[in-house]
């Protein structure tokens, strides 16, 4: 029987037998998943992480694939923590227990991996959840692209009927900050664009803010964090499911002028890009305001930007500054530039 | 400076509304309505999404003009791209959303999706960069566009034949705006009294390309910007003209646009390309000269000489209740055709116009159909 040298297994790469479950695989899940994410409930290693909950919880899950895997603002770790609580948080969740699987092309740099595992430890630290299991599979390369992570979570609801059906008339539109940094973050890092810029993903977990709105006795109707598809599909998906429409006034909306100047070259809208850190919220209009302190509390770029109305049920209207107004409507599947 | 500078000013609402009033104050001595043709799909574009139409009196209507480089492309030469594709050991490189234009049975997607390796590029001269890296492949670039994307195109094949690169072909489909407002024009129908001339294309061109339309047809023409301010500017310009009863060229687009336009860029193209004899537009049949393709000295570059035993030359109209040539000829709206928003939405498009950012339905679909409802 051949004998394993741990210490090589530590070098530069992933292997394919560190996947497989035999004394390679233990050497990844002890020197760096139970390093990073240690916790009493991990480290029991069950075949199931046993879990106390008494309460009404949230379940969520969510695969990430990000190219590139490290970017200005983040990388696909602290992407996979993020995304996954702020799902359970736009439902008015506190995240408390996260699984995690990674499925890694053989090769994979080991140094990248911990970098990730780090990074995915400290998001963590944001919103107080735990990775309580987790798996890994190491396939051959070309089998995946480098690396995916897939991270299921449940949390404690500490609102009730927060809902894409619950959005009213009168209603005020809110969102946490500028749209669109981390669509045009990762656009502008693309190698084939060569564009240099200071822009940085808005990525980041959004728990406490929704804390603060929802321990300020502001029930929002509806909130959702404007992933892909941006702020556009969000908010199309909330006028057909509420049946209402919702009103937005152009120059209320916040976008950065990198974001606005990268939407110029190629031909795109700040409002189709991906968001991973932003959110939009429906409220009373009574709480506008408040919500408004709160979320300036955390980005001075945060802004009322629309309102519920029934002028045509199922979409958005945007008006401008000089009196007309049009559609916004869904983006489409994959964004291409303009030809000319 | 940042970008924003460049462009503020020309969406700013008070220089919108003051331009408004303007031309409705104007617009009242019109002897006719004003049918303007905004030849290029990027003033379609302007036009929708910034709801010109509705701050606009009701004797100034726009026709969408032929301008939009995917909209006219036949499905042949669709085809064309994707025999090409399929071939073994090739990658196709074009440029944006021509990817997602139906062709007779497939679309570049699909056959991307299929396993054919098909480059959206951001630039023309990646290709360069793409045949480098992949010396043992054919790259074919499928070069799409009006004279605003043909230099490009030209600088490419100046590169590769100054460098004796072996592995890059050209399938040349840059067509001509002239030629397709003669098209247009010349049966009389769609009763045009007015064209907005196109940015981009007029930067190269220069302004001078219009001057013999503007005289045959007795038409004023404004070369205007892609911003609000400019679309709005050039209408004003356009109806003084007419209640001047002039019929002149002018130029609107001043910060980039000269009566001879970008000298080099031409010399680059006349290098390189030629005006071919026929080519057929989508949905407005086979118009002569409107075209370019490779001079023949480079036909060892010409993927439609070097691979002419894959490429079918039948030709295939569109499905027969698509009425995109009716609408690229300005005589329907999107809102006329029975398939509109309904079987050809932008996610399953019928017809070209549909599939582009800068097509006339697309751009009602997206932003439209406030005004029409």
């Amino acid at each position: 029987m051949p004998t394993i040298d741990m210490g090589a297994l530590k070098m530069n790469s992933v292997q394919l037998s560190q996947g497989g479950g035999a004394s390679e695989s233990n050497a990844l899940v002890n020197d760096l998943f139970y390093k990073y994410f240690s916790n009493d409930i991990l480290l029991k290693s069950e075949d199931a992480a046993v879990l106390q909950v008494n309460k009404n919880i949230a379940f969520t899950t969510d695969s990430y694939t990000v190219n590139p895997i490290f970017f200005k603002g983040g990388d696909i770790g602290k992407i996979s923590i993020a995304g996954t609580t702020n799902d359970l948080a736009m439902m008015g969740a506190k995240p408390l227990y996260l699984s995690c699987g990674f499925i890694i092309e053989e090769g994979f740099a080991y140094d990248d991996l911990e970098k990730i595992v780090k990074s995915m430890a400290d998001e963590l630290k944001s919103s107080g959840a735990k990775i309580v299991c987790g798996d890994t599979k190491v396939v051959p390369r070309g089998a995946v692209d480098k690396i995916f992570i897939n991270t299921s979570g449940i949390g404690e609801i500490k609102a009730q009927n927060i809902s894409s059906h619950n959005l009213n008339e009168g209603d005020a539109i809110l969102v946490s900050r500028d749209i669109g940094a981390h669509g045009a973050t990762i656009l502008s890092q693309r190698e084939e664009l060569s564009i240099k810029s200071d822009l940085q993903s808005d990525c980041a977990s959004l728990w406490s803010v929704v804390e603060k709105v929802l321990e300020s006795k502001i029930t929002p109707s509806a909130m959702r964090d404007a992933t892909r598809g941006g702020m556009a599909a969000v908010l199309n998906e909330w006028a057909e499911t509420s049946n209402i429409c919702i009103e937005l006034q152009e120059d209320a909306i916040p976008v950065q002028n990198e974001v606005k100047g990268i939407c110029e070259i190629f031909g795109f809208e700040p409002t189709d890009f991906a968001n991973e850190g932003t959110f939009v919220l429906s409220v009373k209009k009574s709480d506008a305001k408040r919500t408004l302190e709160i979320l300036k509390e955390y980005s001075q770029n945060a802004a009322i930007i629309g309102k519920v109305t029934k002028k045509r049920v199922g979409k958005v209207i945007v008006n401008t500054a000089y009196g007309s107004s049009r559609y916004l409507d869904m983006p489409k599947g994959e964004l291409l530039p303009r030809i000319c | 400076m940042e970008l924003k500078d460049l462009y503020e000013g020309f969406r700013n609402p008070q220089t919108i509304k003051s331009f408004a009033s303007e031309i409705a104050k104007e617009a009242k001595n019109l002897k006719e309505p004003l049918r303007v043709m905004e030849v290029c799909g990027g003033h379609t574009h302007t036009i929708m999404k910034y709801g010109l139409l509705q701050i606009l009196p009701d004797n100034i209507k726009f026709v969408h003009g032929p301008g939009c480089p995917v909209c006219i492309m036949p499905k042949e030469r669709i085809d064309h791209a994707i025999s090409l594709a399929k071939m073994d050991n090739t990658i196709l490189c074009t440029l944006g959303d021509m990817i997602r234009v139906p062709g007779s049975k497939s679309s570049l997607a699909k056959e991307r999706a299929n396993g054919a390796d098909i480059r959206a590029l951001y630039s023309p001269l990646d290709v360069i960069k793409i045949a480098e890296e992949n010396s043992d492949k054919s790259i074919v670039f499928f070069a799409i566009g009006f004279e605003t994307t043909t230099p490009m195109t030209a600088a490419v094949i100046d590169y590769v034949v100054k460098n004796k690169i072996s592995n890059v072909f050209f399938h040349i489909n840059h067509v001509l705006v002239p030629p397709a407002v003669r098209a247009i024009m010349n049966p009389g129908k769609a009763k045009i009294n007015a064209f907005i001339g196109p940015s981009h294309v007029s930067v190269i061109t220069g302004s001078k390309i219009y001057e013999p339309l503007s005289n045959e047809y007795k038409t004023p023409i404004v070369v205007s910007g892609f911003e609000p301010v400019d679309v709005m500017e050039a209408i004003l310009l356009l109806v003084k003209q007419k209640n001047a009863g002039k019929a002149e060229v002018e130029i609107e687009y001043k910060r980039s646009v000269t009566r001879d336009g970008n000298i080099k860029a031409q010399e680059l193209i006349e290098k390189h390309l030629e005006v071919r004899e026929h080519f057929r537009w989508r949905g407005i049949g086979d118009i002569p000269q409107s075209a370019l393709k490779l001079k023949d000295e480079y036909s060892h570059l010409d993927a439609e000489v070097q691979f002419r035993d894959k490429l079918s030359n039948e030709e295939i109209d569109d499905h027969k209740q698509c009425i995109c040539g009716t609408i690229l000829q300005g005589l329907a709206y999107p809102q006329d055709c029975k398939v509109f928003a309904k079987v050809c939405t932008p996610n399953n498009p019928l017809g070209s116009c549909m599939v582009s950012d800068e097509g006339a339905c697309n751009a009602y679909y997206r932003y439209g159909s406030i005004e029409n409802e």
